[in-house]
């Protein structure tokens, strides 16, 4: 085969890979976000707490680190759920979400990162995964489980998620808060309970998105901020509230970032995958597969 | 997306108004009183620290004006006040020129930088406006990374002229002057800004952008107007900053501190009047550099998010709204 065609199609594979971690990423920012308008700015340093925390469970007790992630997600519930009730009782109850809750989700972000730093230092921390050095070959086309496990459980999770949303009742009233707070009102149900489940939810896909994360890569205090930009680029072309939106933007933007890493250096891609986020922003701020608002 | 909800501002009552003119006349004669005392403690020390928060002070006003007056939050900080120390060392090296032609420089490029930001985001509200101008600083971050001339990842070298402008004994002291001034001049633009007809049409906007619209206020261009000029005064913060450190590179440059801070300082301080951020620089910046000497540097920013989260939830109108609260 051709070199250059080879490394093209090895680009796009492996950059749709990437793309499982990314929409594993954004989907929990696709709930806090594009449903329930939380603009949880912290949502990546969530992410990389889990990874860390998983990277020292791991080095404790030798467990799989996806399924640590997955074990550690009741827990990441329950703070994403303490934290919409504070967020909601001194920022939504107020009206004052627009700029004291950026600000707050921002503070709460530096804690995260901070605290990180000083509890378990600054240095990188990674999990090893058992198949983490196989390497599945088609033809030229290499497929590495260190990527395809993560990107196959972070697909699973979000096809879990999109079904309970679509066919449970509180996966529907999920959905329903997004539209109208006052209707479900009508129909007797809480919106701020719904809420802080679903806010609970996003985290909880926080942490298990820091699960593949740390199998993918290593994983320090500050590698959240990359991933600040990439997630909340991925949520708004997938058209906030659209699951399958925010995965195909994902895979895209996967695609988009590693065929120029190979093409032109990796120094280049978050230049072009951002510089991708502006234009739309600029041209189609609903984003590819939204509604028109 | 329900931007534009913040409670109206309590207005000042202010009984007897100062004058745009005897302003700018009083932040000179504090400017020139600041800079005599500094160079009476003359320490090194003194000096670096002194600049260190006067920077944050032209920061956090500059920031004041697009986000506390006109409610539009920048997070994209960092990429102005970079963009100033990166047109430093870029001017420096090509033309040989002096700290003084390269602030003016810096202005302009920073200033051009808030009108392309302006113009490319007019559209966007609330938190899409915020996570644009994160962007734009990830996009820049990379340019310079990429840009071999000033240092690449690398970073560049700045070496202080040997030949200190007059009636200064240290450069340290000279740039601790620069600093001093720019800062004067910072709180003097924002409040001439803050009582003009501009002010009042940024605050109807910041209020209600529709309905301001409405009534007949120019949003548009009121919005670019704002845009640019907070733009440029972030990257006039940023210019000294090769020289103070003598070394600059894209990471600590574009640092997420910097974005931290230009956001906590208002907000800490208060949002509706130039006081406000000239209270929450002073007071934070010199709450970190302390925490830097005696704690570590991990420790301060830990301190600027705590405060920040403890002030947004506990008084959301800063620590002007506090004393406004209990005056009545």
């Amino acid at each position: 085969m051709d070199p250059d065609l080879a490394l093209l199609l090895n680009g796009i594979v492996s950059g749709l890979l990437l793309g499982g971690l990314y929409a594993a990423a954004a989907a929990g920012l696709s709930i806090s976000f594009g449903m329930l308008d939380v603009v949880n700015i912290a949502h990546p340093a969530f992410m990389v707490l889990g990874a860390m925390l998983v990277a020292l469970f791991w080095g404790a007790t030798g467990i799989d680190p996806l399924v640590l992630s997955i074990l550690l997600t009741p827990a990441f519930w329950a703070l994403g759920a303490a934290i919409y009730v504070a967020y909601h009782h001194f920022f939504e109850r107020r009206g004052d979400e627009a700029i004291q809750g950026l600000a707050f989700f921002f503070g709460v972000m530096f804690i995260i990162e901070i605290g990180l730093v000083l509890a378990i230092g600054p240095e990188q921390h990674f999990a090893d995964a058992s198949y983490a050095n196989t390497t599945w070959r088609l033809g030229e086309i290499d497929l590495p489980l260190r990527m395809l496990v993560p990107a196959l459980v972070a697909f699973l999770a979000i096809g879990g998620l999109a079904l309970f949303l679509r066919h449970s009742f509180t996966g529907r009233a999920i959905a329903a808060v997004a539209q109208d707070r006052e209707a479900l009102r009508l129909l007797a149900i809480d919106p701020v309970r719904i809420k802080r489940l679903a806010f609970g939810i996003s985290i909880a896909m926080a942490a298990l998105a820091g699960g593949a994360l740390v199998v993918v890569q290593p994983v320090d205090a500050g590698s959240g901020h990359i991933f600040i930009g990439r997630v909340f680029a991925i949520v708004i072309m997938g058209g906030l509230s659209s699951l399958w939106g925010c995965v195909l933007a994902a895979l895209a933007f996967g695609v988009v970032e590693n065929v120029t890493a190979s093409f032109y250096g990796p120094s280049w891609s978050p230049a072009v995958a951002f510089g991708a986020l502006l234009l739309v922003l600029a041209v189609r701020p609903q984003g590819f597969f939204g509604r028109v608002a | 997306m329900s931007d534009a909800t913040l409670p109206a501002m309590p207005v000042f009552p202010a009984p007897r108004r100062m004058g745009h003119g005897a302003f700018w006349l009083a932040c000179a004669v504090a400017a020139l009183a600041l800079i005599a005392v500094l160079r009476g403690i003359g320490s090194e020390y003194a000096y670096f620290a002194a600049t260190f928060v006067l920077q944050y002070v032209v920061l956090a006003t500059a920031w004041n004006i697009l986000g506390g007056y006109a409610g539009y939050v920048n997070f994209g900080a960092a990429a102005f006040f970079a963009a100033g120390a990166y047109t430093t060392v870029a001017i420096g090296k090509a033309l040989g020129l002096s700290l003084l032609p390269c602030i003016g420089f810096a202005a302009l490029v920073g200033g051009a930088l808030g009108l392309g930001t302006g113009l490319l985001t007019l559209r966007l509200r609330g938190a899409y406006f915020a996570i644009a101008t994160l962007c734009l600083s990830v996009v820049l971050q990379t340019l310079v990374v990429n840009w071999n001339y000033v240092g690449g990842s690398r970073g560049a070298y700045v070496i202080r002229p040997r030949d200190i402008p007059w009636p200064f004994d240290t450069y340290s002291g000279y740039l601790c002057a620069v600093a001093v001034v720019l800062a004067a001049a910072a709180i003097a633009i924002a409040r001439t800004i803050e009582k003009s007809r501009l002010g009042l049409g940024l605050a109807a906007l910041r209020d209600d952008e529709q309905a301001a619209e409405a009534a007949g206020v120019p949003t548009l261009r009121l919005k670019l107007i704002a845009t640019t000029i907070s733009g440029a005064m972030m990257a006039v913060a940023g210019a000294p900053l090769p020289l103070l450190g003598s070394y600059v590179e894209p990471t600590s440059a574009f640092g997420l501190a910097y974005a931290v801070n230009a956001i906590a300082m208002p907000l800490i301080g208060g949002t509706a009047s130039w006081a406000g951020p000239l209270i929450g620089a002073v007071l934070l910046s010199s709450l970190q550099q302390a925490a830097t000497v005696t704690i570590s540097s991990a420790a301060n920013l830990l301190i600027v998010g705590v405060v920040l989260v403890v002030f947004v939830c506990a008084a959301p109108h800063g620590i002007l709204g506090l004393f406004r609260k209990g005056g009545r």
